[in-house]
């Protein structure tokens, strides 16, 4: 049985997303501030190790990692209305890959899964 | 089991072991943090032996032409010799060969070293004189075709490095120099692409470089140089790069100022700006990005909106450091 990392498309399919998803959460106003900083290179790096993990790719990430490294947004203001549009958008990509409904279903439970870590909940 | 070399001592690897696994299991604190090749915060510099392909194929290709590679995905097949980006600065002695003032606020320095350093142009080297102010200049020579290093100086009003490379440092005095750095150059893999540059002041400096490197290379895409500038007596290489722009019929030059009304083909308005409403779709496009951070960092956002991919995107913010 393969993974959904697999069936997805592995790294060739974070490598299609991580451009499209990016900048659809850049061109958002009301999520755009926490993802804007000096270092685009290293953030965008950042996105894609989040898309592999959202992806069921290799990761070492824990829930504690998730909050320690969100902690700084969430005292900025980070809440579950950014929380959600920032999942919105990660549907809106996977759609705009063809990607189909019940991948597209794992990939937002897993994601979904992180929420509590992220807003520190 | 192939060994791993770090600061001149050899430690071996163990079966299946990762060039992380074995630095990390001797003790070495080498950051790292999604050990899945994504993250990139475990990446070092290879600079003897060869890395393989998988530690390699996540990074843009100026790191991967430079022998920049990730060590936690890297199992090495031979014996290697690696480093730590941060800690190679080793100073060597510059000598002054030329200087001469290209604008009423830019001067250009050629300098010797005993030994040629190996480097790329676009890089940039740091410069320490003996009261130890140091500050990084990006070169604008091409290995290929210049034998000294040069590099261009923006008096700066706030910037004592730059009234003290101004003021004092003549012909025949000697300066340390630390280098190469950087990775903001020209790479040879997509010889069709169309290639945008923008620079800002001094930030022209690495991008002639670069441009030169291109051209000399062979790069057959169209290129798009903007210099951005206050003053029109700031655009301190306008008849250089004319000439270049004749000679060249992909190589087309644009000039504008932001402190001033432009004339004849001089725009008026800042470079960035001027820039993205020309190329609205970059899809494809190289980008290399040079000068004021501000810039850099606001053209850097708006090239990726337009359709850029992030890795084809290289830049060189020059910080300044506050003077107290």
């Amino acid at each position: 049985m393969s993974t959904l990392f697999e069936k997805i498309g592995g790294e060739a399919a974070v490598d299609a997303a991580v451009d499209i998803f990016y900048r659809k959460v850049l061109s958002d106003d009301s999520i755009s501030h926490f993802f804007e900083t000096t270092d685009m290179e290293a953030q965008h790096a950042k996105q894609k190790s989040f898309l592999t993990m959202a992806f069921g790719g290799p990761n070492n990430y824990t829930g504690a990692d998730m909050r320690t490294a969100h902690a700084p947004l969430v005292a900025k203001g980070l809440n579950e209305s950014h929380f959600n549009a920032v999942a919105g958008h990660l549907q809106a990509t996977l759609e705009e890959l063809n990607v189909p409904a019940d991948l597209i279903a794992e990939v937002m439970a897993i994601a979904g899964s992180t929420k509590d870590d992220v807003l520190g909940l | 089991m192939p060994t791993i070399t770090y600061q001149g001592k050899a430690y071996p690897g163990q079966p299946d072991e990762t060039v992380l696994d074995t630095l990390r299991r001797n003790g070495i604190e080498v950051p790292f943090s999604c050990c899945a090749g994504a993250c990139q915060t475990c990446m070092l510099h290879c600079l003897n032996g060869e890395v393989t392909e998988r530690s390699q194929k996540e990074l843009k290709p100026a790191l991967k032409s430079l022998n920049y590679f990730l060590a936690c995905q890297c199992q090495p097949e031979q014996d290697i010799e690696v480093a730590l980006p941060d800690d190679e600065d080793v100073y060597v002695s510059a000598r002054c060969v030329e200087k001469q003032q290209l604008s009423p606020t830019v001067w250009r320095f050629r300098l010797e070293t005993a030994v040629p350093m190996f480097y790329h142009a676009g890089q940039f080297v740091n410069l320490k004189n003996e009261a130890g102010w140091v500050r990084s200049y990006s070169l604008a020579s091409l290995p290929a075709e210049d034998e000294l290093l040069e590099i261009q100086v923006r008096r700066m009003p706030d910037g004592q490095m730059s009234h003290w490379l101004i003021d004092d440092f003549e012909v025949g005095m000697h300066i340390d120099l630390e280098g190469p750095n950087g990775h903001c150059i020209y790479t040879d893999g997509k010889p069709k692409a169309p290639i945008l540059m923008v620079g800002t002041g001094t930030g022209l400096a690495p991008l002639i470089g670069i441009l030169r490197d291109a051209l000399h290379q062979g790069h057959a895409g169209p290129i798009h140089l903007y210099h951005g500038a206050r003053s029109k007596d700031e655009l301190y290489q306008h008849t250089m790069l004319n000439e270049l722009a004749q000679q060249y019929s992909h190589l087309h030059y644009h000039a504008s100022v932001s402190g001033e009304e432009g004339e004849n083909e001089i725009q008026t308005g800042r470079a960035a700006d001027i820039a993205i409403s020309d190329h609205p779709d970059l899809k494809q496009w190289q980008i290399f990005l040079c000068g004021a951070p501000e810039m850099v960092r606001e053209m850097r956002k708006n090239a990726f909106l337009a359709g850029a991919s992030m890795p084809n995107i290289s830049a060189d913010a020059f910080t300044t450091p506050d003077h107290k």
